[in-house]
């Protein structure tokens, strides 16, 4: 259902009328299309979430649509050629969950290296006592990681992981000329030369299921994948057998192709950390993203700069 | 985690013979066993290590427990010399042993934690010591630094939910809490503790902390006792050695202190924490949560916490990596050969009161 939602106000000036305020539509599963005849002259902007798609049929009927909000880092649900071709500008979460996401690919990459959840799950079920010691990980310090995706997110990652010694690698769609990490154009290559992949990138045509059998066979036995893109970059029917094959030594997951269904091999698997697509959520995040969703929205109505436009198409 | 014995060496693929050592060293004619200095390898039987293999080209190894003489009448007639030691993982090392080792001028630990040695008497005979902290001190920080992901941001827990089948139930999962910002005290900062509160600032916290004594030339701002640090701070991580004086030094007042959002992370000893009050905090949300890597009596883990999503539990193994264990041979070796040359010794454990030469 589509509710329409007047935009209010935030600086508090009780005088505006609602008739005289700009019109958003929020948008959630598909409209109904009368809702949106009835309002199409009016509406000049779209308020959407990652999961509500904004087709080039949506954008034809409603011809006054400048904006298009999305509340989330990822564009792909956004039809961004459409928007390019009838002058409607896009902003998205731009940084607000960079450093959260950086926390939670940081976390997964060491809880996976470390085993660190498995050996819980090993203490609570009493095997510290009866079986001993568990099986130790694997340090971190000297780790090649590559970073498929050297956006907001994963540029924060590598921060991070200079930190703990690691050495940086990355694959984007341009070599970043002022970073001085190690590029590689093919993601292949990339897995040759990493023993962990962390996955950050965006999904787009390009991207869907570009981890697949060649790039797990290049990162290889002792290789470890962290995934906080979205499911569909990774082969996951292939990521799976690999797993349970030994091909690969492990994996965090906070995507999946098919969420919230997630493999029933993978419950199986000790080297696997799952995660509900929340890890790189926090209620701060959640709060700064709201202000920036208004703030490009005031920032729009009144003809200043949007805060977080999507640059490339 | 008792790193020599069978069970985990073979479990992790330890192999003496695989361990890279001092190359220049090895390729030195060895020397007949007269020339080569006498070190004495102090372990329970039931310890084991590569260190031995390692070292015997190198130093010539006293190993009483690979005698059938009894320990005191073995170290009567063959330790009276002994100018070095090496204690092996927790082996006990009390005022009775070191009493018939009167020319004992050093001990190499072979853990970060010393508290099974009698440090008072060492103190008093001016024995200097080196503890195992330099190889341990990266891989316990990254642990330390994980642990405390974890509980702020509920990954094991989440882990646990999807594997129940919950995610396809109930969809939404409690969201964890931010981590950049946070304000963090080290109780602590040795080796250790600088390592974890470095990582930290990477991650956008803010680091203070409590240690003996001041460090003036570490950017962290210093409290002088852990209940103000528990105050100023929204998580402790704990990586000081377990004294008379720690002994739970995390008591109530400390627990308080750090209130309902506060989070502890141990990766000490169990006995820096009431750890008996600690679940009861944990229990009824008066703290946050708790990343443990270590307990009062090991392996035995409080059953009240297998209840609680609020605690990521780890069996004693922050430190510990292939790679951080063969360090450790590597740290032994060259103090001892530092030791012998009168070099500058690495991973000095500075007993109370004392002031060694450090590297």
């Amino acid at each position: 259902m589509a509710d329409q939602e007047e935009e209010q106000d935030n600086t508090g000036d009780q005088n505006h009328k609602p008739q005289d305020l700009p019109q958003v539509l929020v948008l959630k599963p598909p409209p109904v299309l009368s809702f949106l005849t009835a309002h199409a002259g009016s509406i000049q902007a779209i308020l959407c979430s990652g999961a509500a798609p904004v087709t080039d049929d949506l954008l034809q009927l409603l011809p006054s649509v400048r904006l298009v909000v999305t509340a989330s880092a990822g564009t792909n649900h956004i039809d961004l050629e459409a928007c390019h071709r009838r002058g409607i500008s896009v902003t998205n979460a731009g940084n607000v969950f960079s450093d959260d996401g950086a926390d939670a690919a940081v976390g997964l990459l060491i809880d996976v290296l470390r085993k660190i959840t498995a050996s819980d799950r090993y203490v609570r079920q009493g095997l510290w006592v009866s079986e001993g010691d568990y099986p130790l990980g694997s340090k971190l310090r000297g780790k090649r990681v590559g970073i498929v995706g050297l956006g907001g997110i994963g540029l924060e990652i590598a921060k991070r992981l200079e930190a703990l010694g690691c050495n940086v690698l990355y694959t984007s769609r341009k070599k970043k000329t002022f970073l001085s990490y190690p590029f590689y154009s093919d993601v292949c290559q990339l897995a040759a030369h990493s023993d962990a992949l962390i996955i950050c990138c965006a999904l787009t045509d390009q991207t869907r299921h570009m981890i697949d059998k060649d790039v797990f066979s290049a990162l290889g036995k002792e290789g470890v994948i962290v995934n906080v893109g979205r499911g569909a970059i990774v082969d996951e029917k292939e990521m799976v057998r690999c797993l349970v094959h030994g091909e690969i030594a492990g994996a965090g997951l906070d995507v999946f192709e098919n969420e919230p269904d997630v493999p029933k091999e993978l419950f199986e698997l000790d080297n696997a950390v799952l995660s509900p697509h929340r890890a790189v959520f926090t209620p701060e995040s959640f709060m700064a993203l709201c202000e920036l969703v208004v703030g490009n929205l005031e920032a729009f109505f009144s003809n200043k700069p949007l805060l977080s436009p999507v640059m490339d198409l | 985690m008792i790193p020599g014995t069978k069970n985990n060496m073979e479990r992790n693929n330890i192999n003496p013979h695989d361990l890279t050592m001092a190359s220049d060293a090895n390729q030195e004619c060895f020397p007949s066993n007269d020339d080569l200095p006498t070190v004495l390898l102090h372990r329970l039987p039931s310890f084991n290590s590569p260190l031995k293999e390692i070292l015997q080209p190198h130093f010539h190894l006293l190993d009483p427990a690979d005698s059938p003489e009894p320990a005191s009448s073995f170290l009567s007639s063959h330790a009276k010399s002994v100018r070095a030691l090496i204690c092996l993982y927790n082996t006990p090392l009390g005022a009775e042993t070191l009493g018939l080792l009167p020319s004992l001028e050093f001990i190499v630990a072979t853990s970060a934690g010393v508290e099974h040695i009698d440090l008072e008497e060492c103190r008093g005979r001016g024995i200097i010591m080196t503890n195992a902290s330099k190889a341990f001190a990266e891989d316990a920080a990254d642990y330390a630094v994980a642990l405390l992901i974890d509980v702020c941001r509920r990954i094991s827990t989440a882990d646990r939910y999807v594997r129940a089948g919950l995610w396809q139930v109930n969809r939404d999962y409690p969201l964890g809490f931010k981590l950049g910002r946070k304000r963090v005290g080290i109780v602590g900062l040795g080796r250790i503790g600088f390592e974890v509160g470095k990582r930290l600032e990477a991650f956008g916290c803010s680091i203070a902390y409590n240690s003996r004594q001041k460090k003036p030339s570490v950017p962290f701002s210093y409290h002088a006792n852990v209940v103000d640090l528990a105050e100023d701070n929204d998580a402790l991580i704990l990586c000081c050695p377990l004294t008379e004086q720690t002994h739970h030094i995390i008591n109530r007042e400390v627990l308080e202190a750090l209130g309902k959002e506060g989070v502890i992370i141990n990766v000490g000893r169990g006995a820096l924490i009431d750890e008996k009050l600690l679940v009861k905090f944990l229990s009824r949300g008066d703290i946050a949560g708790a990343g443990l890597d270590v307990f009062e009596n090991e392996p035995d883990v409080p059953r009240e916490v297998f209840e609680l999503d609020n605690v990521v539990l780890s069996p004693h193994r922050a430190i510990f990596t292939p790679e951080s264990l063969e360090a450790l041979n590597e740290l032994v070796f060259t103090n001892l050969k530092a030791f012998f040359s009168n070099k500058p010794l690495q991973s000095v454990f500075k007993i109370e009161g004392k002031d060694y030469p450090v590297m």
